[in-house]
């Protein structure tokens, strides 16, 4: 781990230095859900259980998968599922 | 520096050393001999080696190998000896100087042995490759400035422009050591409050003024320039607030006048207006970014410029005053040549004026006048200020004809007095123009004092040079010097 890099704020600091998450979901009926597959072995395996569990409850899944596990999701990816999605689920499975 | 922060010193002899210092070396014996022969008591703070000296009973010496104490106490040289009441210094001695550490001490035989004087080593406080270092581990803390700490993955350029702390273009990343290198550029302490700042108003303290000069790119010594156009933008004359919300192209343009102008190494010759040099460019950016950070003036937010300039990243430039035959810029503001100041002037972007023919100042003047009163509009009179920026070809004409500005400025009002009749509403085929009631008045382009001449630019060229100005007076702005303080 790097030493941490800190700056100055050069702001009038009215706003957060740290955005707050977005609000949870407060139903699945109609969300569009994404389940990212972060292409480790077998994670398939938890996602199409997933996957059955929230179209049971009404969502609609979209299945995407990283190139690799050992690298973050590649910039067009998190694009496109920022785009397509109302909630996103990564698995990580061993 | 805070005074609660910084660790006290012992009462009576304080001495600094360090072992790699042949003169703190010899000094040793000289130490040994207060520690049993002088009044006061001794402490010795040893830099490198806690063991140094050996003469010395461990109990007189302090170990500094942190330099927090010498840091504190701004000691640039070794052996600095020092003579402390109730803990604050009284006296101070550097190197080795018998007769000087004799009457300090009040120990007569002290050091007879010794050469009567040694220069001292420098302090390894103040050594280059460790002050910065050290500046941040003692300095950092009167920083007040909110700290933001990136994620592990963040690109540090990237998390900038998602944080809207730029202007388009690359900046150079705030940290605590960069900022307090920059605040060695003024004496103004860093919580002091510069402006307040539009269109957020908000209280903008040198230190603020600081980070925005290090992401702009500034040296240390461009830093009381910044504070200075701050100053200068937040006053309510010059009406910083209207200047941005405009829908017109005008910003803040920036003169420098008098000797920091060299000092720093801003460029007044080849190529004033343009690219190329760190001094005129990163100053103006500063101001802009104070405006867009500390006061929150953003386009589209505040700022609605319908077009805007290229001049709204950055317009600073100084004035030739070496190569003029005129006085100075600051001069018409008040100032005495050769005093520092800033002006600051609500322009849009430079055009040129192209006079290759003109010899004598009669006809060049001519050239200006046309040329100036296309200034936003023909037809219109009174309502925008101009700079006229004079090259040096151009000026060697007046010079020779033994114009001095007074007299310019004089016979381009002289010209540019517009007949009613040619510039009311309707007149010449354009709805634009003068009221109608002007009909048949004569009305001045520029109103009194709305036309600055500066003299700049590079030595080849028989071209001057015009910057349109915003609403003037009390409705828009006015031009606004400050005085460059250190």
């Amino acid at each position: 781990m790097s030493e941490p890099r800190i700056f100055l704020d050069p702001t009038s600091e009215r706003r957060l230095a740290q955005r707050p998450r977005l609000a949870r979901l407060r139903t699945l009926q109609g969300v569009t859900v994404g389940l990212l597959d972060i292409a480790k072995p077998r994670g398939d395996r938890f996602l199409d259980r997933i996957a059955e569990r929230l179209a049971s409850a009404g969502a609609t899944v979209q299945r995407y998968r990283k190139p690799t596990f050992t690298k973050p999701a590649p910039i067009d990816l998190r694009q496109q599922i920022a785009v397509q999605c109302g909630a996103v689920v990564e698995a990580l499975a061993d | 520096m805070d005074a609660a922060s910084r660790p006290p010193l012992p009462n009576g002899l304080v001495a600094f050393v360090k072992r790699a210092c042949p003169t703190c070396e010899v000094v040793a014996p000289v130490l040994a001999q207060l520690a049993s022969e002088a009044s006061l008591p001794l402490t010795v703070y040893t830099q490198d080696d806690p063991a140094f000296p050996v003469e010395v009973q461990p109990a007189a010496r302090a170990d500094d190998t942190s330099l927090e104490v010498s840091w504190h106490h701004q000691i640039e040289t070794v052996p600095t000896l020092l003579r402390v009441e109730h803990g604050v210094e009284q006296e101070r001695l550097v190197g080795w100087v018998r007769a000087e550490w004799r009457a300090l001490t009040g120990v007569a035989g002290l050091g007879s042995g010794l050469p009567e004087w040694r220069p001292g080593c420098g302090s390894l406080s103040v050594d280059p490759d460790l002050a910065p270092e050290l500046a941040v581990r003692f300095g950092a803390a009167k920083l007040r400035a909110r700290r933001v700490e990136l994620a592990a993955l963040e690109d540090e350029m990237e998390a900038a422009y998602a944080r809207g702390w730029t202007d388009g273009l690359p900046i150079t990343m705030p940290t605590e050591k960069r900022v307090l290198a920059m605040l060695a550029g003024t004496t103004r302490a860093p919580q002091d409050v510069v402006a307040t700042v539009p269109p957020d108003l908000v209280e903008c303290t040198v230190e603020k003024v600081a980070i925005n000069a290090v992401m702009a790119g500034c040296k240390p010594e461009y830093l009381p320039v910044v504070l200075a156009a701050v100053e200068a933008a937040c006053t309510s004359e010059f009406n910083m607030h209207g200047l941005l919300a405009t829908t017109m192209p005008t910003s803040p343009v920036l003169i420098v006048n008098g000797p920091i102008r060299r000092a720093i190494g801003m460029n007044a010759g080849i190529n004033v207006f343009g690219q190329g040099c760190r001094a005129n460019l990163t100053i103006g950016r500063a101001l802009q970014l104070v405006v867009r950070n500390v006061g929150g003036g953003r386009p589209g937010e505040v700022d609605r410029a319908t077009f805007g300039n290229p001049g709204k990243i950055a317009f600073c430039f100084p004035e030739d005053e070496e190569g003029s035959p005129w006085t100075p810029l600051s001069s018409d503001f008040g100032f005495a040549p050769g005093t520092n100041t800033v002006t600051l002037f609500p322009g849009e972007a430079p055009r040129s004026i192209v006079d290759q023919l003109s010899r004598d100042p009669e006809s060049l003047a001519r050239s200006f006048a046309v040329c100036l009163r296309t200034v936003h509009h023909p037809k219109l009179p009174l309502v925008f200020d101009a700079i006229l920026a004079v090259s040096p070809e151009h000026a060697r004409v007046f010079r020779e004809a033994g114009w001095d500005k007074q007299k310019l400025i004089a016979r381009l009002h002289e010209l540019l007095m517009l007949h009613g009749a040619e510039i009311v509403r309707g007149a010449g085929g354009i709805a634009e123009g003068a009221p109608e009631q002007f009909a048949n008045a004569t009305l001045p382009k520029f109103r009194a004092g709305g036309l600055l001449v500066v003299h700049c630019g590079g030595g080849a060229g028989l071209f001057s040079s015009i910057i349109g100005g915003w609403a003037n007076g009390a409705i828009g702005s006015t031009p606004v010097t400050r005085e460059i303080a250190a």
